[in-house]
């Protein structure tokens, strides 16, 4: 039997009937052509698939749809605002944080939950905020480095420092 | 790859949840943070026939002080306890090892209930109940956790019971969890717990069984007064560890032996 799902999504509301086993990724991605969300894994351990759901990092692979109703949900398609880039991506782009690119969705929406609690984060704090995220690149370095540069950026940008802690969007 | 098909109710209040599992059967679960049944049912290594969401109980999400107890609701988020000032300062071992399941996506989603009820030999609350004598309450009844974990992936509760709190002591004396993995957010190939209280250490052991162990011959031994190393080597005493992927049964021991060491001493140093 189908449910009756009521999202918002990046601002937008969506309302479809789905199957329970619809996995939340499948959603954003089949039903709302939301493809900048990533799928990387069946083992639910490599964040590629990270969203912000009410403001907290999930890995949308391990939620069905159904229990996405009701909920406020952020993509990385909900990141850059009026065609600017939002400082997480800007970051990313000039440190060079992406090598093939796959795992840069998830570790953005990663990043974008961290800065959200912790503002100001150390070099440790960074790797292990970003523990559930894998890049098989392995460009690792330099995704620390833009995280690093995001957080300058965002603590001189108090605008943008807001919305993220209210979960990027 | 996709889940089977099944059928799917919300739950309201628990008295609700556990007539819906009776109406769909036994092949029915709980969905709580689904951070172990998603997985399982990716794999198609799960089936339900249907699941009931019990996400919507709000009244299962706390953390209560109770005299010299604390009650962690069933669905408390792990990212809730590692934060709660509440456990940091009455259970603050719990507090720790909250902050070391999973990484953060997981810690946002998973419970407390889903990892006691699930029973995984790896999961890190059922040693942590285990040997500070937690109790696992359900809408039926109340469990002592020495008579709840079975076997592997296999408890005492039965198909229509819901867990509804773990009630833990308050101990925040000499305290430590060493988790040994090979990346941050992995399982514990082995597990160490070690908590002082009431005057003796509590010694327990993740992932060298099906379930949980109580190492009862270094406590023994810490109480007759061997040294941390001394009494550490009782740690693989009567262990019959699975091999797996990552570790060989001799080597699972070895880790019992070295990790409960360091548990102890670094517990003591604090
Ligand atoms: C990448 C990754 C790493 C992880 N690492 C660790 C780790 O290091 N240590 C660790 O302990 N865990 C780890 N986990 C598992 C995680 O903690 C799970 O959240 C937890 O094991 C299950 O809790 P849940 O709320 O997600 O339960 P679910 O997945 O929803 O349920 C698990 C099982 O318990 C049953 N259940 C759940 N709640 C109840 C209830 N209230 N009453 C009766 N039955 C119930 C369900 O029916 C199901 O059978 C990891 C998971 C992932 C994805
Ligand atoms: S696709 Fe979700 S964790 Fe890998
Ligand atoms: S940049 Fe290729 S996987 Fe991370």
């Amino acid at each position: 039997m189908k449910h009756k799902v009521t999202t918002t999504v990046n601002g937008r509301k969506h309302e479809h009937e789905v199957e329970p086993r619809l996995l939340l990724v499948h959603y954003l991605r089949d039903e709302l052509g939301l493809t900048g969300t990533h799928i990387g894994c069946d083992t639910s351990q490599c964040g590629a698939c990270t969203i912000h759901v009410d403001g907290k990092a999930v890995k949308s692979c391990t939620m069905f749809a159904v229990q996405a109703d009701g909920k406020s949900l952020t993509t990385i398609e909900g990141m850059a605002k009026d065609g600017e880039l939002h400082p997480i991506q800007q970051a990313f782009w000039d440190e060079h944080g992406l090598q093939c690119g796959y795992c840069t969705p998830g570790f953005i929406m990663a990043a974008a939950y961290l800065l959200g609690q912790n503002p100001n984060p150390t070099e440790d704090e960074i790797r292990k905020g970003l523990e559930g995220n894998l890049c098989r690149c392995t460009g690792y370095v330099n995704i620390v480095k833009a995280v690093q540069t995001a957080a300058k950026t965002m603590s001189t940008s108090p605008a943008r420092k807001a919305t993220v802690a209210a979960g990027g969007n | 790859m996709i889940p089977a098909a099944f059928e799917y109710a919300r739950a309201s209040s628990v008295d609700e949840a556990s007539k819906l599992l009776s109406k769909f059967g036994e092949d029915a679960k709980v969905l709580a943070g689904g951070h172990s049944l998603i997985p399982l049912m990716r794999l198609r290594l799960a089936q339900p026939s249907a699941l009931v969401d019990i996400n919507g109980i709000k009244e299962l999400d706390h953390i209560k002080e109770d005299g010299h107890k604390l009650r962690i609701g069933a669905l408390t988020p792990h990212v809730t306890i590692q934060n709660s000032s509440v456990v940091k300062d009455k259970l603050p071992l719990l507090a720790e090892v909250a902050g070391e399941v999973g990484d953060n996506q997981v810690r946002n989603m998973g419970t407390m209930g889903g990892v006691i009820a699930h029973a995984d030999a790896a999961g890190d609350y059922p040693t942590l109940a285990l040997i500070l004598d937690a109790e696992i309450v359900t809408n039926r009844r109340t469990i002592p956790a020495k008579d709840f974990f079975k076997d592997l992936f296999t408890t005492a509760l039965g198909p229509d019971e819901v867990v509804t709190e773990v009630v833990f002591p308050v101990a925040n004396g000499p305290h430590k969890y060493i988790k040994f993995r090979r990346r941050l957010f992995d399982w514990a190939i082995v597990g160490v717990a070690a908590q002082k209280m009431n005057g003796g250490w509590r010694i327990g052991l993740t992932n060298v069984g099906p379930t949980p162990v109580r190492a009862n011959a270094v406590e023994k031994a810490l109480h007759d007064g061997a040294k941390p190393e001394e009494a550490a080597e009782h740690a693989s005493d009567g262990l019959d560890p699975a091999g797996d992927l990552r570790a060989s049964p001799e080597y699972k021991k070895h880790l019992a032996r070295v990790l409960t060491k360091r548990a102890i001493q670094q517990a003591q140093g604090q």
